[in-house]
């Protein structure tokens, strides 16, 4: 019979291919640091000159060109001339490139040129490379307090747990918290991906602190007899507070609330954070000897002037607790709150009463769904998430995302808040908002959005929560350098000019996470340590056990699962459950232990103090 | 205790042993190229891979740690396969110039092709980039990347053992190669010429700059009058590679060597290393009789590689050096004033030759601050390898030329002169005479017998304190730039507080030189060279500086007495100048 049309089937040749894409793209987005970058534009422009069809002369012929005039330069061939050359090269390959293969791969040599301009006259000049520092961990350098994260895998492999979590503690005194609500950068990059996916290091490290026993403190140097105010007890100044308390200084932490733990306590729910699992971290900090005084708020009778002349040194990691503001008509009603209030009032143990009432949550970010979860277990009859954007540019977690579609919630997008109808006695009923669609693409990379024509939406409801992000309460600290409202300081945390007074977290870097908070805490401490002219070194002896002689094969990662929950209302219980000890054994193992394998055994492998 | 089997022989050694120290104890060879024994077992060659079981992949015996009930085997199909492989691979990229490269006969690529029989017809050349090679070919120390075969052990050597740091891997993927670190070039870099690199490479990427051809030359000329030295620390290592023993190359038969290459006058360096004592001894004296030691202590001068150490490190205790040249250049100062006048010679018709266990000596011996008479104290330098390559080159077999005497004049030499060659050795002779100008008596022998080792952070040295006629004195001896440095931080944060303190570069000092000859085993063979020349020293008949009559005699008849007006012109040096 002849054939006509015909249902086409992927060949086993398309089939291979796409599994060596698949591969390639998790390599790439894996990418280890330190790399050439102008060896590495080589190699994605072979790539992309492989995809061109051939018809047209500027991406069969040019991308080759640019390809050879930079594997001169890589061979310490090249004349500064040549920059210029390949970029109007490439512009006019831009210009008359007749699809987007051929102009797409211009942009990346343009972007290529204007990116690592110095490397490319280091090679021209130097025959060599002046690539930023390789880092052969990929975790533990993604991690921004540099946990020794393969470490503390193989001791929980080897059953150490203590042993895991003593090792966790050298360089960041939140392990638990850690364990339970880390944002965990450290799996973006992990090598695993080059086999199957990342490790499940998050998950790991909650087993460790809830198997690791009663913790001890580990030995303090001798006392030093200098002084340090912290203003501000949450993870960063507990941190500095920590570290600097083990290196034989006088630490008293300042806390305007009645209890420790900042954002930790004020502004994560316990649903995702258990107030046992924060104390716990807080209770082993103070009885390392940190003194604190709480419900002491800067700028009433203790002043920040005082305790410059009082202190040998300051920090201030006073977080960022203050509120942003809409800007639109109606705001200023009693049931439309900030979600940075909204959840330091549950934080504080007071009951908001939402039960049977309609919520709407203004934002995207992670505290938008806290407040929208908060709010269901708050006894809400309907709670909706009110955001401008798409899903897909949610600064939530994915993981948030899902979790709260699950509870109930709905997720409304392309939405932007435009005013709050009120009743005659002054209260929200309803928000409007007016219709977005998606536009072009920023600079910045992001994708904008822009009015649509369509009608202003009405959406009813009881009570809104604006959580739209925060800002920092500078009033009390006139004098200090600032800028666009945060502390101004070098990266040595210090702010020029102030004499003795250090900063981080929140208050410098703009709303972050608790593990760059904690690495603020420590970078601070370090550089503290130095300005009262000592060299202590934070070390710990932990032994880490040899890897095995190979890595384990190609296997899943385990994520943690979700408490089965019929209702959420009035349950403030955890919802994750972690892993068993069969899947941390599993998931430990998966660890490809790069302190060992590849360059970590040259150079870079372990960091035994800091 | 661990129990394995290696080509199913058992062996059982301690835990936390590698599979190659197991396969070494079963007897059973395993080949190897980076792994340098504590300190490159990085696995980078790949060549030491090896089958155990219950592994889908081969294993690196070199940094894989033995287990209980192992099994390995390393003769099978697959492993020979890719041991086959690497080494073409290696090949590939390597520059096989063997009949003339300095490191024929004893380089371990060229061992291992010729053993495995690899005919490097598998895969295409992939040379370094002409471009890439670029190097100053006076510099005293050679890099040849079309050589390197990146196995990183300069790297490390470099960095662990003598904290310097001067070399890391660059670039990256195809490129990545070994070059001098960050944006400098060698003349630049924190580089002391130790040379430790090059008798740590295994193959010819890295040797001392050749000065034979002058050498040669300034023997050939008829108008020239070649005065030879060679160090203490030559005695015991330039026969090594004649496979003859030490009773027969004894030093009167290197003597003999070099009058049939054409020398006009052989000496050795100890004479000077006896004359630096008298200087050196009676400068610490004045230094700490007068109470001019403060926080740091007065620091030995006679090692080129460390005295640019603290130039370049630690320029605030560059006043604490002694300020007596080293041997060798008191040598060439000498020959070129004393010797001359002696013998009627014009000094401009001298050259001086010296043949030390040093790459830094070449570079020492070129300063300009070296050139006491107007003319080098020292002309050139050639390494213990140098001699043996001249040696060779005249087609002369050492056992067959008869012993000679030293020429007179300078040709007397002391125990304490020899031991300069092995760490503590200058110490030693600088103690012994001290004490006699102190105590007016000689001391018992061996006075740093009961020195104790301190170990500090990563670095280690010894101590020991001396009463000197009521006086008590601390001394330190460190060898290994790193325990130096270490040592040097922590008496600048007043952790060790010295009177005296011996620094030589390279590990056991001049016997572990980096101009030493270079064997395939990778053993290190400092402590046992330097045992020769103590044991040289035990059953010599004259073992105190001050007692050598021909040092007596130049001072007599020359100099009048230490750091008397001529010494302090001829022998002695501003330690800032380069």
């Amino acid at each position: 019979m002849r054939k006509r049309l015909e249902l086409e089937n992927l060949t086993r040749e398309q089939k291979a291919l796409s599994s060596i894409y698949r591969n390639a793209t998790r390599r790439i987005a894996a990418s280890p640091s330190g790399i050439c970058p102008i060896d590495m534009t080589v190699s994605i422009l072979k790539l992309y000159h492989t995809q061109s069809c051939g018809k047209c002369v500027p991406c069969r012929v040019g991308i080759g060109q640019v390809i050879l005039m930079l594997e001169k330069i890589l061979n310490g061939e090249g004349e500064l001339s040549n920059i210029d050359l390949i970029k109007k090269t490439a512009q006019a390959m831009y210009d008359t490139s007749d699809c987007a293969i051929g102009y797409e791969a211009a942009r990346t040599i343009i972007m290529s040129i204007d990116g690592f301009y110095d490397d490319y006259v280091m090679h021209i000049n130097n025959g060599k490379c002046s690539e930023g520092e390789r880092q052969s961990i990929p975790c533990t350098a993604a991690c921004p307090a540099h946990v020794d994260v393969p470490g503390y895998v193989a001791l929980v492999l080897d059953g150490k747990y203590k042993e895991a979590v003593d090792l966790i503690r050298k360089d960041n005194p939140f392990p638990s918290v850690c364990g339970y609500v880390c944002e965990h950068p450290c799996e973006n990059n992990c090598r695993r991906h080059l086999v199957d996916d990342a490790i499940n290091i998050c998950g790991i490290k909650r087993y460790a602190v809830d198997n690791e026993g009663s913790p001890i403190a580990p030995k303090k140097y001798e006392p030093t007899g200098k002084k340090i105010a912290v203003i501000g007890g949450g993870p960063g100044g507990l941190t500095c507070a920590y570290f600097l308390t083990l290196m034989g200084h006088k630490v008293v932490v300042y806390e305007k609330r009645s209890k420790l733990g900042g954002m930790l306590r004020y502004g994560i729910p316990s649903y995702r954070l258990p107030r046992e699992v924060l104390d716990k971290d807080i209770s082993f900090i103070l009885d390392a000897g940190v003194e604190v005084r709480l419900n002491s708020d800067i700028g009433k009778e203790i002043t920040i002037d005082n305790l410059k002349k009082e202190y040998d040194a300051v920090y201030l990691s006073i977080g960022a607790h203050n509120d942003k503001k809409l800007g639109i008509e109606g705001e200023d009603a009693p049931n439309v709150n900030s979600a940075v209030k909204f959840l330091r009032e549950i934080g504080e143990g007071n009951k908001i009463d939402l039960q049977g009432k309609t919520v709407c949550v203004i934002g995207g970010g992670n505290v938008a769904m806290d407040a929208v979860r908060t709010s269901l277990r708050l006894g809400a009859k309907s709670v909706k998430c009110v955001y401008r954007r798409r899903v897909a540019d949610m600064t939530a977690l994915p993981v948030e995302i899902h979790e709260s579609i699950q509870e109930g919630a709905k997720i409304l997008t392309l939405k932007a808040p435009h005013h709050i109808e009120l009743n005659g006695s002054g209260e929200a009923v309803a928000l409007w908002i007016k219709p977005q669609m998606v536009g072009v693409i920023g600079e910045s990379g992001r994708t904008e959005v822009k009015d649509s024509t369509k009608e202003l939406e009405r959406i009813e409801c009881d009570y809104i929560i604006v959580a739209i992000g925060q800002a920092i309460d500078l009033k009390p600290f006139e004098g200090i350098k600032t800028s666009r409202s945060t502390f101004e300081t070098e990266n040595s945390s210090f702010i020029p000019g102030s004499g003795n007074v250090f900063a981080g977290g929140d208050a410098v870097s703009g709303p972050a996470t608790v593990i760059r908070a904690v690495a603020a805490g420590k970078v601070a401490a370090d550089n503290i340590d130095e300005f009262l002219g000592f060299d202590h070194n934070i070390k710990c002896d932990t032994l880490v056990p040899n890897p095995s002689l190979s890595n384990m094969g190609r296997c899943g990662r385990i994520d943690l699962s979700n408490v089965e929950l019929e209702n959420v209302q009035g349950n403030f219980d955890l919802v994750t459950d972690g892993m068993s000890a069969e899947e941390v054994k599993q998931e430990c193992a998966r660890c490809l232990r790069c302190d060992h394998f590849g360059y970590g055994v040259f150079r870079q492998g372990r960091n035994i103090e800091w | 205790m661990v129990n394995l089997k290696i080509n199913d022989i058992p062996v059982s050694i301690e835990d936390g042993s590698t599979i190659l120290d197991a396969a070494r104890k079963a007897h059973v060879h395993i080949p190897h190229l980076c792994y340098l024994k504590a300190i490159n077992e990085i696995g980078a060659c790949r060549v030491c891979s090896v089958e155990v079981k219950g592994e889908e992949r081969l294993i690196p015996a070199c940094e894989s740690k033995v287990y209980e009930g192992m099994e390995v085997q390393t003769e099978t199909e697959k492993v020979r396969r890719a041991l086959r492989t690497n080494l073409s691979f290696i090949l590939s990229q390597h520059k096989s110039e063997c009949t003339y490269c300095v490191r024929s006969g004893n380089c371990q690529l060229q061992a291992l092709a010729e053993d495995y029989n690899i005919k490097n017809d598998r895969y295409l050349p992939d040379p370094t980039p002409e471009s890439l090679l670029r190097w100053n070919k006076n510099f005293p120390l050679i890099r040849d990347a079309s050589k390197c075969i990146k196995c990183l052990r300069c790297i490390q050597v470099c960095e662990k053992v003598q904290g310097l740091g001067v070399w890391d891997l660059v670039s990256t993927g195809g490129r990545a190669t070994v070059d001098v670190k960050n944006e400098v070039k060698i003349e630049e870099s924190a580089c002391v010429m130790c040379g430790q690199c090059i008798t740590h490479c295994p193959v010819g990427a890295l040797s001392a700059r050749d000065d034979i051809r002058e050498v040669a030359r300034a023997i050939d000329d008829k108008d020239t009058i070649t005065v030879f030295q060679f160090a203490p620390a030559i005695r015991n290592t330039w026969y090594e590679e004649f496979g003859i023993d030490r009773d027969v190359a004894t030093e009167k038969r290197l003597v003999g060597i070099l009058k049939r290459l054409g020398a006009d006058y052989v000496f050795d360096t100890s004479f000077a290393a006896d004359l630096t004592i008298m200087e050196e001894g009676t400068e610490f004296i004045k230094r700490f009789s007068e109470g001019k030691l403060g926080k740091y202590p007065m620091f030995t001068s006679c090692c080129p590689g460390w005295v640019k150490m603290l130039q370049d490190q630690f320029p605030n205790m560059v006043d604490n050096l002694s300020t007596a040249k080293s041997p060798q250049q008191m040598f060439g100062a000498i020959i070129k004033s004393y010797f001359a006048e002696k013998n009627n010679i014009d000094p401009a018709k001298i050259k001086v030759i010296s043949i030390m266990p040093c790459v830094a000596k070449k570079y020492e011996a070129d300063l300009e601050s070296n050139k006491s008479t107007g003319y080098k104290d020292v002309d050139h330098v050639l390494t213990t390898r140098e001699l043996v390559r001249l040696i060779k080159s005249y087609r002369i077999h050492p056992h067959r030329i008869d012993e000679a005497d030293y020429d007179p004049l300078m040709g007397e030499y002391s125990g304490a002169g020899v031991i300069f060659g092995a760490t503590g050795g200058v110490m030693e002779a600088a103690l012994r005479t001290a004490y006699f100008k102190l105590v007016g008596k000689n001391p018992s022998l061996n006075v740093l017998d009961n020195a104790s080792t301190v170990n500090y952070k990563d670095a280690k040295w010894i101590e020991s304190s001396y009463d000197l006629n009521g006086a008590k004195i601390k001394v330190a001896v460190a060898s290994g730039l790193n325990n130096a440095i270490t040592l040097c931080k922590a008496i600048e944060k007043e952790k060790y507080k010295y009177d005296f303190v011996e620094v030589m570069a390279c590990p056991g000092g001049c016997s572990g030189g980096g101009g030493q000859p270079i064997h395939m085993d990778d053993i290190e063979r400092a402590e046992d060279r330097g045992k020769i020349l103590h044991d040289i020293d035990k059953s010599y008949k004259l073992r105190y500086s001050h007692e050598n009559t021909d040092v007596q005699k130049l001072y007599n008849d020359y100099l009048k007495e230490p750091l008397g007006e001529k010494s302090e012109h001829l022998l002695h040096k501003n330690q800032h100048l380069r």
